[in-house]
This record gives C-alpha cells, structure tokens and sequence, in this order.
C-alpha cells in the first residue's frame, strides 16, 4: 500500500509542481529512456542521483522516501531474480560483475519508480486531466481517467472499513495455507466491487443531472501554458537524452567492480 | 467488562482522535455515545474490539489487554455492526451471510443451523432465509448485519449509527430491540446523532467532543445540560427545549421523558 502512498498528490507550492505536466512527462519518458540504454552500475547511479534535487526543489521528500520504501520489496525480487539467473547462466560461480549487474537491474527499476513518484507527487489530478485534454485526447477519456485516478484514495478507504467489517466477524485474513488466504480475500472484494460498481452508477446520474455533455465545444477554467521554466526544463530532458546517447555510443563505460580492483 | 484507561489514538496520517478517554462499561449497561462529526465515537468504539489498538493506555476486555489479543478473539465477546451494511453483505444468501461469522467462530454445522434459525426469527428475516442479500430493502439489510452479529451471542452489542436511514416505524422496532436485548443482561453500546431516539432510550449518555469526553452521566441529567450539549453540538430532545422554555413557570427542567412530561403537565393543570 505504501508504494500507492508515494504516488499520491501532495498540494505543496513549488517550482515543480507549477510546471507544465506535458513537459513533466516529456522529462520523466527522456529519463526512462536514459535508464533503459544503459546496463551499466555507474550512470544508473548518477541518473539516480540526479533527481534527488528535484525531489528537494519539490518539497516531497518524506513521500518520495517512502514509496522508496514500497518499491524494496519488489526491488529486492528484481536484484535476487537477476543474481539466481546470472549465477545459473554462468555455470553456477558468482563474480563480482554478476554482482553488479544485478544491482544495475535493481537501480533502473528504482530509478525509474523514483521519475514516476516525482512525476505523480507534483503533478495534481486536474492538471493531469488538463495536460491530456489540451494533448487533443477526447474528453470522455480524459475524464474517465482523471476519475479513476481521484477515487484510488476512496477505495482504499473503502476497503479498509470493509475489512474492519469482516475482521469483527471473526474473519481472519493470516490464517490457513496460501490458497485459503486468497480465498480469505473474498468477503472483502466482493463487497468492495459491488460498492465501486454502484458508485460509478451513483456519479454517472450525478453528472448527467449536472448535464455532462451537454455542449461538444468544451472550455476551461484554466490553460496551461508553456513558461520559461517548463522550456529549461525541455532543454534539460534534451541535453539529458542527447548526453546519454553519445556516451552509449562514444564513450566506455568502467565496471565498478574493475575500478575498485585498481 | 470493558476498562478504557487514558487512551490515546493518533491516526497514521497524524490526526489525534483521541486525547485521553478514560471509561468503565459494566456488564448489562446500556450506554449512548455521542457527538458531533469528527469527536472520536467511532475511532472509540472500534478500540473495543481491538480493531484499534491505543498509541498510548490501555483497553481491556474482560480484563484482557486488547493489544495482547486478536480481533477475531475479542470479536467472540465484543459483536460490532457497523454503520453501511453494505460493507459486509458479500453471501449469496441470508443465511450463508448470517452463518459466516459463526463458522469463522468455529461453531459446528447442527448449532449454527439453530443459531442462524434464531437469529433471523429474532429479526423477522426468517422469510428472507434463502433470498440474497443484496435483492433486500436498506433496512433490511441493515437488519440481517445485526442478524449476523446477534447470532453468534456476543456479550457486548456495540452499533454504529443504527437509526441512520431508518424510517420512524423501523426506529420504533430498533429501540425495543435494543431494550429488549439489554433487559435480557446485554451490555450494549449505541453511538448516535439521534438525540430523540437516546431520550426515548434513557440510557447512560456520553458525549464526545473533539476526542475527549464532556459529560458522562444518566440521561436525564447530560441530555438537559445545556452547556455539555453546545459543547458536543447537540440540540436537547424537543420535550426538554419545551420545558427550558416554560421554566418561569417553575416547573422541572430535567424532563427528557413524554410521560414523565405529560404527567407533570396534567398535574399543573389540575392545580389550576
């Protein structure tokens, strides 16, 4: 759950959250981009490293760490995965390479984690709505989207209540074998779905009462525009991308494990 | 039956809903908690089952510490029903829905077959046996949670909200429900904005304001304490607003009571 708690939106004033949310996502797909070209320990660190201003300049640190913290788990999977998998592969002996492959593995899913967390902890859902309306998305979809991203935080609510419920009737979700305790899940889905579908039944009258759709031609409260920052930050993601492309191509990389051996 | 000693309850997102509440419910006591929005009711009545566990002091049930137990075991002594059924109905059946919690209590199949009969003939839900839950009407429904609870025989019956969406009939039913389960030596935990159905109820009558208790006491006595009740924002019964209205005449402000108020009402104009 803590990892969904990294990716929610914290009203804070700041450079960053005042950015245009296209140029945001552009920053965010040119560092995924960055991530997924190399393999390599050193310039997935740096990459890493390189946000940490950004998360500072945005005053989300405490939320940053934590969905940090939500993503160890799967972290951890991803760097055992990958060193069982090399240790296999190389005819069961470790070195220290297959050590730090590894851990590359696990600093480009965290790397990317950390974008996506920054990404979603500055950006407000209606922003995100008004980047893909004024992205020439139809409407429907827009809103659609933005609704699912605005009852995330209800349902879990929602949830939780529900399994307050059930626990008071005796319900005891740790116990048993493995399939037992999916099955154990039952009582609480079921309820959570039947109350989501109703919901969405209760919001579709409510938004026809307040004519949703009535006029094709829609206008907005608000227009993002592109500012002085947001074109700092184009230029940015670019050098960022164009950088890392000539290094792939021009420049080797040491391993990290031959550079502590000299 | 349940001690609640000083606690404290702070929310993971740092909200303090509870700033020190300290109470003793006796067995067969039939008590009224309320409040405005916001005051903590819920937050306390879920310590009672152990659904919360105090950041600081202690609850015990029964004399045992809430926090060295489960939910499931305090759940045995302590039935809650909450506010929506709807977060709990999930069988395809009354029946299965009523059964749940015994089975979970590991009651054999020939005692929860009789438990489950009793409990829906209790709630006159005994036609709806084999209907699903989710065909029922909202008091319905809101009945057989209370099936569910009742069936397994808690000691303690803690509601949440349970005049909530109730027409005046339904209410009616609920409260000599209610009366009749703790003149049968239940000990039962009412939260509710509804001061009416409270005055009707007479219980022990607790207010909550902003996590902390304001006044604990008989009915009669905090239901017509008019500085206790603006500082829980709760209006008095109508029948008190009536004689704090006539108290030039002299007579008892501490009415909460339709007889008791008739009678005073006919005596006066007997003098006359």
């Amino acid at each position: 759950m803590s990892v969904f708690d990294g990716l929610k939106f914290r009203r804070v004033v700041s450079p960053i959250h005042m950015l245009d949310p296209r140029i945001k996502f552009f920053y965010v797909c040119a560092i995924f981009v960055v991530a997924i070209i190399f393999w390599e320990l050193l310039p997935l660190i740096v990459l890493f490293l390189a946000q940490i201003p950004f998360v500072l300049l945005a005053r989300v640190q405490k939320e940053w760490i934590r969905s940090l913290r939500g993503a160890a788990f799967l972290a951890s999977i991803i760097f055992a995965t990958n060193l069982i998998f090399r240790f296999i592969y190389a005819g069961y002996v470790l070195t220290a390479q297959d050590l730090e492959y590894a851990s590359a593995m696990t600093f480009r899913f965290v790397v990317l984690v950390e974008s996506f967390s920054i990404f979603f902890l500055t950006t407000s859902p209606d922003h995100l709505g008004l980047a893909l309306e004024q992205s020439h998305i139809p409407y429907e979809f827009c809103f659609a989207f933005t609704t699912a991203v605005r009852f995330v935080p209800v349902l879990a609510e929602e949830a939780q209540t529900i399994m307050d419920a059930q626990k008071a009737r005796g319900l005891e979700l740790e116990k048993g074998n493995f399939l037992k305790r999916i099955r154990n899940y039952i009582p609480i889905l079921i309820p959570l779905i039947i109350s989501a579908i109703r919901r969405s039944l209760e919001l579709a009258e409510a938004m026809e009462s307040r004519a949703w759709g009535a006029i094709k031609k829609r206008t907005n409260l608000y227009v993002l525009k592109i500012r002085r920052a947001d074109y700092l930050l184009i230029l940015i993601s670019i050098l960022i991308l164009a950088i890392s492309v000539y290094i792939r191509f021009y420049i080797p990389i040491p391993l990290l494990s031959d550079f502590l051996k000299l | 039956m349940i001690e609640v000693k000083d606690v404290h309850f702070a929310y993971p997102n740092g909200i303090e809903a509870l700033k020190g509440i300290s109470l003793t419910i006796k067995e067969g006591e039939f008590i009224a908690i309320m409040g405005q929005n916001g005051a903590g009711k819920t937050t306390l009545i879920k310590h009672f089952n152990g659904l919360l566990k105090p950041t600081k002091g202690d609850v015990l049930v029964d004399g045992i510490n809430t926090k060295e137990t489960s939910v499931a075991k305090l759940a045995r002594n302590v039935g809650f029903v909450f506010q929506n059924p709807d977060n709990q109905l999930f069988c395809e059946t009354v029946e299965e829905e009523v059964a749940f919690a015994l089975k979970n209590f590991g009651f054999e199949e020939s005692t929860w077959k009789k438990r489950v009969t009793w409990a829906l003939n209790l709630l006159g839900l005994a036609e709806y046996r084999k209907t699903s839950p989710f065909m029922l009407s909202g008091g319905e429904r809101k009945r057989v949670a209370l099936a569910s609870v009742l069936a397994w025989d808690p000691k303690v019956v803690v509601m949440d909200e349970p005049t909530i969406g109730q027409d005046y009939e339904q209410k009616e039913k609920l409260r000599q429900f209610i009366v009749q389960l703790n003149t049968q030596g239940k000990t039962v935990v009412v939260v509710t904005h509804d001061v009416e159905f409270v005055a009707e109820c007479n219980p022990r009558v607790i207010l909550m304001a902003e996590g902390k208790i304001v006044a604990d006491g008989i009915g009669k006595k905090v239901l017509t304490d008019v500085t206790g009740l603006a500082q829980a924002s709760i209006v008095p019964p109508q029948i008190t607003k009536i004689f704090m209205e006539l108290k030039d005449f002299e007579m008892a402000t501490d009415v909460i009571d339709l007889y008791e108020a008739r009678e005073i009402l006919l005596r006066r104009l007997g003098e006359k």
